[in-house]
């Protein structure tokens, strides 16, 4: 057991100066999530109120145990595209009778509550983090249905909703519906596959079809009670099971539901009840990630503020010492850590992740990925020595490791080492980014310079003048598009993270997704893709 | 010599006769009834005797169950103790004829002290002297005039009138009440002294002669005739009147023949100088505490060497040391026309209390208490909980201690008038020896709360609120070592709702990933009609003062509120907390954060188990029923479903008739108890 030393100095004026950057970045983080809490305005969200209608984190407020924790994920989702920060719907991971659940509420403040692209994949992303972890998944409903202009990229994609809702519950998995208002066309399979159904009295509104297309379709006139209405639907269809007397009321309800799932977690619970703090104070976190990305910091700063007791038994410390392994403890769960040391992942680097992976899969130990990197090297030296042979190592050892993954991006992560670092589509079970972290396929500069080269060689063999400041100009708005491609809220916006986070709360957040991960069994690989040596 | 003692008594005065039985080594036998079965008196005594029922008349006033038990347990000795058979002369004269050792005076004193018209002819015969007395309502020369039950105590049967015309109404009412309470409808009328002390003597003596005056003792302060607060010395005592005090008492003693402890009542005229006899206590006071504590001597001893036939082991007034005062804490609201209450004493705790049940060492506080965490206090006996008794240097010394411990205390489930006491103890009129029995009536600000400052009172809802939190964080099955209330995204504060001393509150507060206070509030609600708009969201005027947590567990909450840093201790029993704190104690109850649908409904609400209509009505309006009595009859789906009354009661609304199509959950009827 090692306890980890610190050498960060808050006199130092470079802690200053990542300080000052890191506060900016989360300036700005915090008018995207104003924006995602204002929902749909002023205007919207005191007719709603006026209604005696709650608005979607009300109603997971209440739904929450009180003083218990909520994570919500995607915070700003569809940021810097044409829909509303946090897409119209809010999701997040909270406990509800002691029971971790995963928790969809539509903004129907939010253009009826209507669903976008941004907010498919985010319901989506939802429920795809329920059925690997286990989770209940209660879904507080209250959308006008697709956005109509974007259908054509809903539609189809969209009933993967419904598949996936019906899934989790042959997987055992409850699936609980709050219906406070509009669930119609497809909507309404959303009560209509789930396992528990509430419905609240004169607001709910279950139909395939509303009055007027009825009245198109077969000419019956009718009206919106007898089609969907909370009561009709308690008494006489069957679809709610639990009739709510208001919102409150359907809240209490599936708090009832859940307190009778029996829920039992099949994961281990933590070793300790009583896991000791980190040494360090957390706000230095806010002044390790440097402010020019060119410069790498140490990550054991980072776990020296987010293991327990800040005590890290390092793996491998004398070899490939640009990445960072080895074994500690988080909220008393073991864990496994990769963290970038020096940016660059070179052999030795990708050997001992392999060999480490392997390990954390021989004692189910989940393993936490912190990125800071700019990519596996390049150059002859290198190639000749081996670099993809052994960056294949790595990345065969992450894809086909078993124990869950956690990644956060503390600074970069670029290239393939995105993928040795276990990115999105590695499938971690969640992947959280600081909100000054980038990502691309490549760095602005190089990519704007590689461009260049190319087209420069281009002209070349057609014997053509090559055009400096045409390729000056094309260099800078290159560099500007990639850049404002590669911030974390242009990312997190595009659902490529589940949200960004304060580096503050690191240690909160992970601890929080380790107990959500261990409501599923956990059990490494027996076995990887053949490794070339 | 008595070898084992039974105590025809209950409470803190058992215990109190116990412990002394304890330091001289005699056995100990207690008698209880249904109620007192896990007393606290039950529990120390060497051996119980059970009284069967609760009535005082079917158990600790049944002298001949007490004389039984005796003989059953194998006592020697019966010590009544105050209140119940205390001065019954019958219940001696039993107890002496079965041979068994009388801890008290003669039964002949006891009967001629126990008719006051009795006990002042003969002690004015002995030259006591004696307030204008009248015994014909007609010959009344003066106004105003107190009007007294001969058998009387207790204050029971007392009239002020003012004026000739209200006289006979008063003493017909006095007569009624003074028959029903004592079989004795005698009266007679006295001289009213507006501003009056009521200063008393305590004297012990033998049956060899000797009595001896053991100091004054002042119990102006009362409550509806009752004492409250009891000190010693007086402080309007001076040496020269306590000498004419003592020498009057001791010859009433003498008078009468007196053996063994007893009070010799005076009432000193705070204007007009002079005292007058008002009655003789054939027995322990409740307020002996405080002689005990100035002289140092233990009166329960004296009474049981006195009753083995010993000499008193002095023959002169012992000597004064310091003052004590002793308050009488009773589970009573003061504020509600001192109504009695009950409930279950979920918290008993006094601090930095010396000694229980006898004289202290060195200065400090006693405690003679009748009860224990988690007593039961009913509706059957005496409302006193307990006796504290402070004794120091000097009055302001004492008073000072007092008060300290009072508002210190934690005392949970029933309502006290601890804040009255403190209150008190605290005013400048008591301070300054203004202890006329009028106190209370003159003094009405002494029946604010202690913690009555509107910070001070949401200051401890939030220390509530927060032990809570801690609580359910510390209980909670996941995520339990995450901080309390935490949000990647904040945008709510949690929210508890109480009903406290000023109705319905909701506290709000919501942490920061450190534990510090973001933003907090309490506020006026209406929890049967929730304001949702903006749930979780602080008041738009933030008048509250500037608080932090400093530390908070489920069972403490430290906050520095404007730069103060103060400590509150909550307890919790079921949806109730109790938090306590220098600045005063409050009760909170947390109301449901889902109330049930169903609560909205009037109580005694009957509805329609399903959608129909109603067929047949048998009751009206008005109508009395009993449990389980036809009310009417639901249609529906071709069956008839019969609706029965649950309870009895009456119908207080019927907002149906045969007829009416109703809906499931529709109001049938109202029944309402009667």
């Amino acid at each position: 057991m090692t306890v980890m030393e610190t050498a960060v100095d808050p006199r130092n004026p470079s802690y200053l100066e990542n300080r000052s950057a890191m506060l900016e970045r989360l300036h700005e983080y915090d008018d995207a999530l104003d924006d995602a809490r204002a929902g749909g305005g002023d205007k919207y969200v005191t007719r709603h109120h006026a209604r005696g209608k709650l608005l979607p984190r009300e109603r997971i407020e209440l739904l929450l145990d009180q003083d218990a924790p909520f994570l919500e994920l995607s915070p700003t989702a569809a940021w810097g595209t044409d829909f509303p920060v946090g897409a119209s719907v809010v999701s997040g991971i909270g406990v509800i009778e002691g029971v971790e659940c995963v928790i969809v509420a539509n903004d129907p403040t939010v253009r009826g509550g209507a669903i976008n692209p941004y907010a498919l994949k985010k319901t989506q992303r939802a429920g795809e983090i329920a059925l690997v972890n286990r989770l209940p998944l209660v879904n507080l409903v209250e959308s006008g249905g697709a956005d109509l202009p974007t259908q054509a990229e809903i539609f189809i994609p969209g009933g993967g909703v419904f598949r996936d809702l019906t899934r989790l519950s042959a997987a055992g998995i409850p699936t609980i519906s709050v219906v406070f208002g509009n669930a119609t066309a497809g909507g309404a399979y959303v009560p209509g596959m789930s396992d528990y159904t509430i419905m609240v009295r004169h607001q709910a509104k279950v139909f395939l079809a509303g009055p007027p297309l009825v009245r198109m379709a077969t000419g019956e006139i009718t009206d919106d009670e007898s089609l969907g209405g909370a009561a009709m639907h308690a008494n006489t269809s069957g679809l709610a099971d639990y009739l709510a007397e208001d919102e409150r009321d359907g809240l209490r309800l599936a708090r009832q539901v859940v307190r009778r799932l029996n829920w039992r977690k099949q994961g281990p619970g933590p070793r300790t009840l009583n896991p000791e703090s980190p040494k360090y104070d957390v706000e230095d976190l806010l002044a390790i990630a440097s402010a020019d990305q060119r410069n790498p910091f140490d990550p054991r700063e980072v776990l020296a503020r987010v293991l327990d007791g800040s005590e890290f038994d390092e793996f491998k410390p004398g070899y490939g010492t640009a990445l960072v392994t080895g074994w500690g403890e988080l909220h008393g769960y073991p864990v496994g850590v990769l963290a970038n040391a020096r940016g660059v992942l070179f052999s030795e680097e990708s050997q001992k992740a392999a060999q480490f992976i392997q390990l954390a899969n021989a004692t189910d130990t989940p393993l936490i990925f912190l990125q800071n990197t700019t990519g596996y090297m390049v150059g002859a030296e290198y190639e000749q020595r081996g670099i993809i042979k052994h960056g294949a190592l790595m990345i065969n050892a992450v894809a086909n490791s078993r124990v869950p993954h956690i990644t956060v991006n503390l600074g970069a992560s670029y290239g393939a080492g995105n993928y040795g670092m276990c990115g999105r589509a590695y499938d971690p079970r969640f992947l959280f980014t600081w909100p000054n972290a980038k990502s691309a396929v490549m760095g602005p500069t190089q990519l704007a310079g590689v461009l260049s080269i190319v087209a420069r060689q281009a002209a070349e063999a057609k014997g053509q003048r090559y055009d400096e400041d045409s390729d000056q100009a094309m260099r800078m708005m290159v560099e500007q598009q990639i850049e404002s491609q590669s911030t974390a809220l242009f990312l997190s916006g595009r659902l490529y993270d589940d949200g960004i986070i304060d580096p503050r709360d690191t240690r909160t957040v992970l601890g929080l997704c380790l107990s959500a991960i261990h409501n599923a069994p956990l059990k490494g690989a027996e076995g990887f893709g053949v490794f070339r040596m | 010599m008595i070898r084992r003692l039974l105590v025809a008594n209950r409470g803190e005065i058992a215990r109190r006769i116990f412990a002394s039985c304890r330091l001289v080594g005699i056995e100990t036998v207690a008698v209880y009834s249904d109620a007192d079965a896990d007393s606290p008196h039950v529990a120390e005594a060497d051996y119980a005797v059970h009284l069967p029922g609760n009535a005082p008349t079917a158990t600790y006033l049944r002298g001949d169950l007490m004389i039984g038990a005796a003989r059953k347990t194998g006592a020697d000795g019966i010590h009544p103790g105050y209140g119940f058979l205390s001065e019954n002369a019958d219940f001696a004269a039993a107890v002496i004829d079965s041979g068994l050792t009388w801890v008290g005076p003669p039964a002949k004193v006891i009967a001629a002290m126990g008719s006051k018209i009795e006990a002042k002819q003969l002690l004015a015969d002995a030259g006591i002297p004696m307030l204008p007395t009248w015994f014909d309502p007609d010959r009344v020369t003066e106004f105003p005039v107190l009007v007294k039950a001969s058998a009387g105590g207790g204050g029971r049967g007392m009239r002020i009138v003012h004026e000739r015309e209200s006289l006979g109404e008063a003493i017909a009412s006095a007569r009624r009440e003074a028959a029903l309470a004592f079989g004795d409808g005698t009266i007679f009328l006295e001289r009213y002294v507006e501003s009056a002390r009521h200063i008393e003597v305590q004297i012990l003596a033998d049956n060899q002669g000797t009595v001896v005056p053991f100091g004054e003792r002042e119990c102006s302060i009362q409550r509806r005739y009752q004492k409250v607060i009891e000190e010693s010395p007086s402080p309007v005592v001076t040496p020269q009147l306590r000498e004419q005090l003592c020498a009057a008492a001791a010859t009433a003693a003498r008078a009468v023949g007196y053996v063994g402890a007893g009070t010799v009542e005076f009432l000193v005229d705070a204007v007009g100088g002079g005292f007058y006899f008002l009655e003789m206590n054939t027995r322990l006071q409740v307020e002996h505490a405080v002689t005990e504590l100035i002289t140092g001597f233990d009166l329960v001893q004296l009474q049981l060497l006195v009753a083995e036939g010993n000499p008193l082991p002095l023959n002169a007034p012992p000597g004064m040391r310091g003052h004590a005062i002793e308050v009488r804490l009773c589970a009573e609201d003061p504020a509600a026309n001192w109504l009695p209450s009950t409930g279950t004493l979920h918290r008993f705790h006094i601090p930095q209390v010396m000694g229980e049940f006898k004289a202290l060492a060195a200065p400090g506080l006693r405690l003679d208490s009748g009860v224990r965490d988690g007593s039961v206090v009913g509706v059957h006996y005496d409302s006193m909980l307990a006796k504290l008794i402070a004794w120091a240097p000097t009055r302001a010394d004492a008073a000072r201690l007092l008060a300290g411990a009072l508002a210190r205390a934690e005392i949970h489930g029933v309502t006290t008038n601890r804040d009255l006491l403190v209150r008190t103890l605290r005013h400048p009129s008591f301070r300054a020896g203004d202890t006329e029995t009028a106190f209370l009536d003159r003094h009405p600000e002494v029946f604010a709360p202690l913690l009555s400052s509107v910070d001070a009172v949401r200051v401890s809802c939030l220390a509530a609120a927060l032990a809570s939190a801690e609580h359910r964080r510390a209980s909670a099955p996941v995520l339990g070592t995450l901080p309390s209330g935490w949000r990647n995204v904040p945008s709510r504060s949690q929210t508890t709702v109480y009903d406290g001393p000023a109705g319905p509150v909701e506290v709000g507060y919501r942490l920061d990933r450190g534990g510090d206070l973001v933003n907090w509030w309490v506020r006026a609600v209406d929890p049967d009609d929730p304001d949702l708009g903006g749930l979780g969201q602080p008041p738009a005027t933030d008048d509250h003062p500037p608080a932090q947590v400093v530390s908070a567990t489920p069972e403490a909450v430290a906050l520095d509120v404007n730069g103060i840093r103060l400590m509150f201790t909550v307890r919790r029993v079921g949806e109730m907390s109790y938090v306590d704190s220098p600045e005063g104690s409050v009760a909170l109850q947390e109301l449901p954060r889902f109330p049930l649908p169903t609560a909205a409904l009037a109580e005694g609400s009957l509805v329609a188990p399903l959608p129909g209509h109603v067929s047949r009505v048998m009751v009206v309006p008005g109508q009395r029923v009993r449990p389980g009595e036809l009310l009417m009859t639901l249609e529906a789906m071709k069956l008839e479903h019969p609706v029965y009354a649950p309870s009895a009661g009456y119908v207080a609304s019927l907002p149906v008739g045969p007829g009416s199509q109703v809906e499931t959950g529709a109001v049938l009827a109202v029944l309402r108890p009667e």
